[in-house]
């Protein structure tokens, strides 16, 4: 006799299939840290498309100034944009003293509290970050809250930072939306896919669910599937950021990214290279990764 | 001034200064961003605060006066730290920071922001990171390799790290401020005055207290007498010579006068 078991949904879907639900004036949330483990393969796919207007949501790297490049973002939700060994990222520069990009400046800990926020569904999280600093004095968007408690303290209300669509890459993950890191730093990325309302996640490589477990700790079983919605094959997937121990970051692709900040011509450049060239399998065999 | 003190750079000066921001901290993170700063927190520790805790400048805490730059020496682990329990470590007070800054002025107030119009910066720099919410947790002091009156302004065009004026102006909510030394190329700020306006502490040797006068854009606060930075100790030369920066970074993010 033999039984068959019901089995989870398969999430696989394609870059294309993700691109395909954005909308103009979404906001979108994107994983990683600064030139670390960013879904690449997923910012190039919204670089290429007609979407525009975005808030972007971004402990920022090259997906928040590749995304200023190509003329995607209205609004920056951001603490720093910098691409880890270049300090500044230099679209992004480019993009703010042009005018181009408005911005909620935020601190680095009050962007975690606000993805807590409303990864957990309420309006705030009181914190101190922020009192006495221009974040409070010069942004109506993010305000004060009196403690009702004896102390009566006037607190930072760290706002939810709800997103439309939260995008992240992982190292493994399986057909289910599972996913593992396998570097030193989890970052945000459970965090964004809880504060949004369509998560989707690229990984290195699919494997089967037992495969997933083998692969490392069970503490970096990070993303399970309750947080995602789609997963993405995409080998190479955060290049030219890092995302060890697979592969470093690709410096010296960085340094010619950086470059081509510098001038239109540079940009047309890198731009028709780079970014005209297709999917994500064509783009791998442009960079030879 | 001794022969041996004459062979000592100003960078190792400025490294002894950065070290002694850190006496007396106990157990606490002791996390100095920055070349310079890196290698004056592991002195400390290795020298005269050895319980401090430290990172590798990633998630992970380390033991030892581990040298900065290439190394294959192995890192002697203590703890996981990704960013996640930073902010952990940052919101419960127990840490001393050392930051840079684009800007900063009598009371301590820092910018690394930008500069000019907020919707349309002049200069576009890094943003305000963690500066806000540092300043207002934990011990915070400044590393300022340039110090000019470009650096040193009446005023900031962004608050990103907190000063004492403004920190006053929250009563009882802003208690866990506190703002340390302001460490530079050429001298040492504190602000240990009744109003906590800055004041120079030290000039490093080979600069006058005219030097800095000139490179401040603001008044500051002039004790009487205006000592030297102290000299390291032979012990302390050692480790930073041939320990902790045996590849002289110190010297290029400092050049020798």
């Amino acid at each position: 006799m033999s039984l068959t078991l019901a089995q989870p949904s398969s999430k696989v879907v394609t870059e294309a299939d993700v691109v395909a639900e954005l909308l103009d004036g979404m906001t979108i949330g994107i994983g990683g840290w600064g030139s670390r483990r960013k879904p690449m393969s997923l910012v190039r796919a919204i670089a290429q498309s007609d979407v525009k207007d975005l808030t972007v949501v971004s402990y920022g790297g090259p997906d928040l100034g590749l995304l200023c490049a190509t003329g995607k973002v209205r609004k920056a939700v951001y603490a720093f944009c910098s691409l880890d060994s270049i300090a500044l990222e230099p679209h992004f520069r480019k993009a703010r003293q042009a005018g181009a990009v408005s911005t909620l400046e935020m601190d680095e800990g009050m962007f975690l509290l606000g993805l807590q926020a409303a990864a957990w569904r309420v309006p705030f999280i009181p914190t101190r970050v922020g009192l006495g600093s221009d974040l409070l004095e010069r942004q109506d968007e993010i305000r004060t809250v009196v403690s009702p408690y004896d102390d009566g303290e006037e607190l930072v209300a760290a706002p939810a930072l709800h997103l439309d669509v939260a995008l992240i890459h992982m190292h493994r993950g399986d057909r289910r939306g599972n996913g593992q890191y396998l570097n030193v730093d989890p970052y945000f990325d459970d965090l964004f896919c809880m504060a949004a309302d369509r998560r989707f996640m690229s990984v290195e490589k699919i494997v089967d669910t037992d495969d997933l477990a083998a692969g490392g700790p069970v503490q970096s079983l990070k993303i399970n599937r309750l947080m995602t919605d789609g997963v993405i094959e995409a080998p190479h997937g955060a290049h030219f950021t890092e995302c060890v121990p697979d592969y470093p970051r690709d410096e010296e692709f960085q340094r010619a990214y950086a470059a081509s900040a510098k001038t239109p011509e540079a940009w047309n450049e890198w731009r028709a290279k780079y970014l005209d060239c297709g999917d994500h399998n064509e783009y791998r065999k442009v960079v030879g990764a | 001034m001794s022969s041996t003190n004459d062979l000592i750079t100003r960078a190792e000066y400025c490294v002894i200064a950065v070290a002694e921001c850190f006496r007396g901290d106990g157990e606490i993170l002791c996390n100095p961003i920055g070349t310079v700063p890196m290698i004056g927190g592991r002195l400390a520790r290795a020298s005269f605060s050895p319980d401090l805790v430290m990172t590798d400048g990633e998630a992970l805490l380390i033991a030892g006066p581990y040298p900065v730059g290439p190394t294959d020496q192995p890192k002697t682990i203590e703890a996981w730290n990704p960013y996640r329990s930073m902010f952990d470590l940052v919101w419960s007070g127990r840490r001393h920071v050392m930051m840079g800054g684009s800007q900063i002025d009598a009371f301590g107030n820092q910018n690394f922001a930008f500069v000019g119009d907020w919707d349309q910066p002049k200069a576009q720099l890094l943003g305000f990171r963690g500066a806000a919410g540092n300043t207002i947790q934990n011990i915070t002091s400044y590393w300022i390799p340039n110090h000019s009156a470009r650096v040193f302004v009446p005023k900031v065009d962004v608050v990103t790290g907190v000063g004492y004026d403004r920190a006053a102006k929250l009563g009882a909510a802003g208690r866990f401020h506190g703002l340390r030394h302001v460490v530079t190329n050429l001298g040492v700020l504190d602000f240990e005055t009744e109003d906590h306006h800055m004041r120079l502490r030290s000039v490093h040797p080979g600069v006058s207290v005219d030097d800095i006068v000139a490179a401040t854009g603001f008044e500051l606060a002039m004790p009487s007498d205006v000592p030297e930075t102290r000299a390291p100790t032979p012990d302390e030369l050692e480790l930073i010579r041939e320990v902790i920066d045996p590849h002289g970074l110190r010297d290029k993010e400092v050049p020798n006068p």
